[in-house]
């Protein structure tokens, strides 16, 4: 269970990750209500203190927000969802452009490259 | 919450531990690492009022810790000692018995979460078992300081996995402040709050364990790695 997060990084930072990925994936729909600290907490193993952190992390992003008493919601705002989806498009693909660069491969090998994967991936799943 | 001002423990001629001085918050988990004989133990000893320092000063909550610092620390010893004609009931009946904070109910509910069944005779239980049931008496009282000398020590992973998450299920860290000393820094690295290092009888390092790893990009064992040598 501890090898979902890297233990050289912040623990607050990739939960906040991981629950991005759960939103953008549908698991998380817009309103639905997050687990309380403590559940999150014993779900993943981690210091219910750091669940705190990435629930106020996320809330200062307003991808989620807390009504009082009530418990931490994903916000239904679909900007703010779009923008999720954006940013961790960007965050991957710079990854992979980057790996790839750092191999040698020029751009038009990467674009070549990515558009016969695709093609091939989409031939399959006929 | 604690505080150790100057502390110094000789054991004869030994020095168990060197002017120490440190202060610990409430509502934090903190792990207290070291390898054997490096004063982790002798630490939560005289954290405990078990054992008295030979200079310097330990307060918890503002209390001078003598013997009856008992009422507000509680202590589970690496020590696998136990009443061994007592069943798992009769032993909370104990712990209940010893200790006015005790909170029966609490001691029930993590029972069920360790799956351990009241009627079964100490002496009949597993190691492992008898390591869930030490944590079910030490996290049934309602007190400010919960002390855990090595509750990993010699139980498999299942076991120690289920420790894991009764800590984090049963600590209330609103109120409480847990000091844990182990070996096994993987298996506490994602439910520590701080780490403190100690070598030789000295404090070598005390560090905010997300502040390591943002700062420093670095991991509780590669920093103990690093610092130890």
């Amino acid at each position: 269970m501890a090898d979902i997060f890297q233990s050289s990084q912040p623990i607050y930072q990739q939960l906040a990750e991981r629950l991005k990925r759960q939103i953008i994936r549908g698991e998380l729909s817009p309103g639905d209500k997050l687990p309380s600290v403590r559940e999150t907490g014993i779900d993943v193993s981690v210091n219910p203190n750091t669940v705190q952190r990435t629930y106020r992390e996320l809330e200062s992003m307003q991808i989620v927000e807390t009504r009082r008493g009530q418990g931490t919601f994903v916000t239904e705002d679909e900007l703010i969802l779009d923008s999720i989806r954006e940013e961790m498009k960007a965050k991957v693909i710079t990854d992979f452009v980057r790996g790839m660069q750092e191999m040698g491969y020029s751009d038009e090998e990467i674009q070549s490259g990515l558009t016969n994967y695709l093609k091939e991936k989409g031939e399959e799943n006929i | 919450m604690i505080s150790l001002k100057d502390v110094t423990k000789r054991y004869g001629s030994k020095r168990a531990l060197d002017q120490v001085n440190l202060e610990l918050t409430s509502g934090k988990l903190i792990g207290l690492v070291g390898e054997n004989g490096s004063g982790k133990s002798t630490t939560l000893k005289l954290i405990a009022g078990l054992n008295h320092p030979t200079n310097g000063e330990i307060k918890v909550s503002g209390n001078k810790v003598d013997r009856r610092i008992a009422q507000s620390v509680s202590y589970l010893s690496e020590l696998d000692e136990y009443y061994r004609f007592f069943n798992v009931r009769q032993s909370i009946a104990f712990y209940a018995s010893q200790f006015k904070d005790f909170d029966q109910e609490k001691a029930y509910e993590i029972l069920k979460f360790m799956k351990l069944n009241p009627n079964d005779k100490l002496k009949h239980l597993s190691k492992g078992n008898r390591g869930r049931l030490k944590i079910v008496l030490s996290l049934s009282r309602n007190v400010p300081v919960i002390l855990m000398d090595e509750p990993f020590s010699g139980l498999d992973p299942m076991v120690r996995n289920s420790i894991v998450k009764g800590l984090i299920s049963f600590i209330d860290l609103e109120k409480q402040l847990v000091l844990i000393t182990t070996h096994e820094i993987r298996e506490v690295e994602n439910i520590l709050d701080e780490v403190i290092a100690i070598k030789d009888g000295s404090i070598i390092g005390h560090h905010n364990v997300e502040q390591l790893r943002e700062e420093k990009h670095t991991s509780i064992v590669d920093w103990m790695t690093d610092i130890y040598e």
